[in-house]
């Protein structure tokens, strides 16, 4: 079988991909990856289709031995990484060569690392996709000893770098108001948006705590809902007053006001950021956030003819970011480090 | 019980949609309109609403909003809104009836004897109410295919109980608020378990991984634990000795 041997597997693998939409009716909600801008980051290195199915990392990756040529691209939160002991470089695409081993160990920067492969994996499809919604019965983490397959990959291009954006340290997110906004009080409004919050380490792909100094947002006005349909981004208001934001994998419906919507494109910001982080909410309207939301819709869709070559030796450039900002100079001279690949 | 009347509203939810709401509290009437509301609007056939479902007392169509005007789509919902009074429509068709088996009471179902004394009636009445009233699927939620089942008689309106039952198993009745709901996997609650069925609320792996559909009705008849337990030795299907007949 065409795959990945699974020799070591973390506690936190999972098929994911886009998820499986068309079952809000029947109490299932979407699921599917927690930093989607990853998933379509690692399809543009790969030259291929975003809905192919990745694996999602949290904390640590695994080892895992291909059995036939591969190429893979690792995308999201950045781990270690590297193939039969040769350090490879995040936010790439790499040849996987049969029998070789990849090993991908802790997070360095993020929470939510990604392996994409050429070709997508090829679990089991289970209405419509292969996302795994554990909290549904639906797949199940990877483990140590199974074969992942991966589907034929048509491309072949490998050594392909995207520049990442800045999502993994936390900072500004944008909120639009939603159903029950306007049942808080300003006075809560205003200081939700002046406070400092950080992510607390209790958090997973179906919720994330924040945590801040001060009294808590809860408001008498708020308490009693029926309840309502929830959305990922959806900041609800427990009843002491703690903010989560909903995420990926939440339920359908929920008894506890949201005070509003954390913009899509926002969400990989707040799915990213490490334990601790810092990160502040302000509301921009319905309006200017649809715009937005539609600027970075357009930015993904560029994201294909935005990967440029990786020039690169892992032996002497460990540091991608600072080997970035001289790019043109290295590459100018040292044209053959883009060979091995 | 008759409240002032609820003008409904129409909402968006973050980019992902707009909500219609009937009501401020869950009655009977406003999820009814809900899930006619519902059927209606997903008969146009609206090419911008990705996918729709009904909540309690609201329908929910999803959207991208980053991509079709909240403002234009609200006023076109609230032209189909204006057409008639949606808590007196009928619900639609295709719907089915479901008679399901269960066991209320005993070491299967525990908590019968403490729900019916919430409601002030002896344990027989308590059965005999679970038993008679057709309840219909408001809506389906919090786990796969798993029903909200409604509406019990006010005597029903029972609080949950305030601390968690850590783990009542899938396939339960668990009844509060004149609700019960029947349970899709293992579930910690502070719904009290009344009734204890072998009916699967999701079927992953079957043709029909969702069985039930918000509209349908069920009405549960009262088994022996030796006879529950004969049907979960022969239940693979998940189908639990239920019947199922098309309601037109």
């Amino acid at each position: 079988m065409r795959g990945f041997i699974v020799h070591h597997a973390g506690p936190g693998v999972a098929v994911q991909d886009l998820g499986r939409p068309g079952f809000l009716a029947m109490g299932l909600t979407n699921g599917g990856a927690a930093d989607l801008r990853a998933v379509h980051e690692g399809a543009a290195l790969l030259q291929q289709d975003p809905k192919l199915a990745v694996l999602e990392m949290v904390g640590t990756g695994g080892t895992f031995e291909a059995t036939e040529d591969m190429r893979i691209a690792l995308t999201g939160g950045t781990m270690t990484a590297d193939i039969d002991a040769r350090a490879i470089t995040w936010n790439a695409s790499h040849a996987v060569p049969k029998g070789a081993r990849l090993t991908i160990g802790p997070t360095r920067s993020g929470t939510y690392g990604y392996l994409n492969v050429g070709g997508g994996f090829a679990t089991e499809v289970s209405l419509g996709a292969r996302a795994t919604h554990l909290s549904c019965g639906l797949g199940a983490l990877v483990g140590t000893g199974e074969t992942l397959p991966v589907d034929l990959d048509k491309g072949h291009d490998v050594g392909m770098t995207l520049t990442p954006d800045g999502r993994f340290t936390g900072g500004a997110v944008r909120v639009v108001p939603s159903m029950q906004t306007e049942d808080f009080d300003s006075a809560i409004r205003d200081r939700f948006e002046q406070t400092e919050f950080r992510r607390d380490p209790r958090a997973n792909r179906q919720g994330i705590r924040m945590d801040s100094d001060g009294e808590g947002f809860s408001n008498p006005k708020a308490l009693s809902i029926v309840s309502e349909v929830i959305v990922p981004g959806d900041i609800q208001i427990t009843g002491d007053g703690t903010p989560f934001v909903l995420m990926a994998e939440c339920q359908p419906t929920g008894g506890y006001p949201r005070i509003g919507t954390v913009l899509p494109c926002d969400l990989p910001r707040v799915a990213q950021a490490p334990a601790g982080t810092s990160l502040r909410f302000s509301f921009v309207t319905l309006q200017d956030g649809a715009a937005i939301q539609a600027r970075a819709n357009a930015d993904l869709a560029k994201l294909p003819s935005a990967v440029t070559p990786l020039v690169r030796d892992p032996s002497t450039m460990p540091d991608l970011l600072s080997y970035q900002l001289v790019d043109g100079a290295i590459s100018a001279t040292h044209a053959h480090w883009d060979e091995g690949d | 019980m008759q409240t002032a009347p609820f003008v409904p509203i129409i909402r968006s939810v973050g980019l992902n949609g707009l909500l219609v709401t009937f009501g401020a509290r869950a009655t009977d009437a406003a999820n009814r309109a809900a899930i006619a509301f519902r059927a209606e609007v997903d008969a146009m056939g609206w090419s911008e609403v990705a996918e729709s479902s009904s909540t309690l007392v609201s329908a929910f169509f999803r959207v991208d909003l980053a991509e079709h005007d909240f403002d234009a789509l609200k006023d076109r919902l609230a032209e189909v809104l204006a057409t008639r009074d949606w808590s007196t429509t009928a619900l639609p068709s295709h719907r089915t009836l479901w008679t399901i088996p269960a066991v209320f009471g005993g070491e299967r179902a525990p908590q019968l004897a403490e729900a019916a004394e919430a409601a002030g009636l002896s344990v027989a009445d308590a059965q005999a109410a679970l038993t008679s009233t057709r309840l219909r699927v408001l809506t389906l939620g919090f786990a796969p295919g798993q029903p909200y089942l409604g509406t019990l008689g006010e005597a029903w309106d029972i609080p949950r109980q305030v601390g968690l039952s850590p783990n009542i198993p899938a396939g339960a009745l668990v009844a509060a608020v004149r609700q019960i709901c029947l349970f899709t996997k293992d579930t910690p609650t502070g719904w009290r378990h009344v009734g204890q069925s072998a009916f699967a609320c999701f079927r992953p792996q079957s043709d029909t991984p969702f069985p039930l559909a918000p509209g349908d009705e069920v009405q549960f008849t009262a088994i022996t634990a030796e006879e529950l337990a004969r049907i979960e030795a022969h239940n693979a299907d998940g189908a639990g000795g239920a019947l199922r007949e098309s309601l037109e």
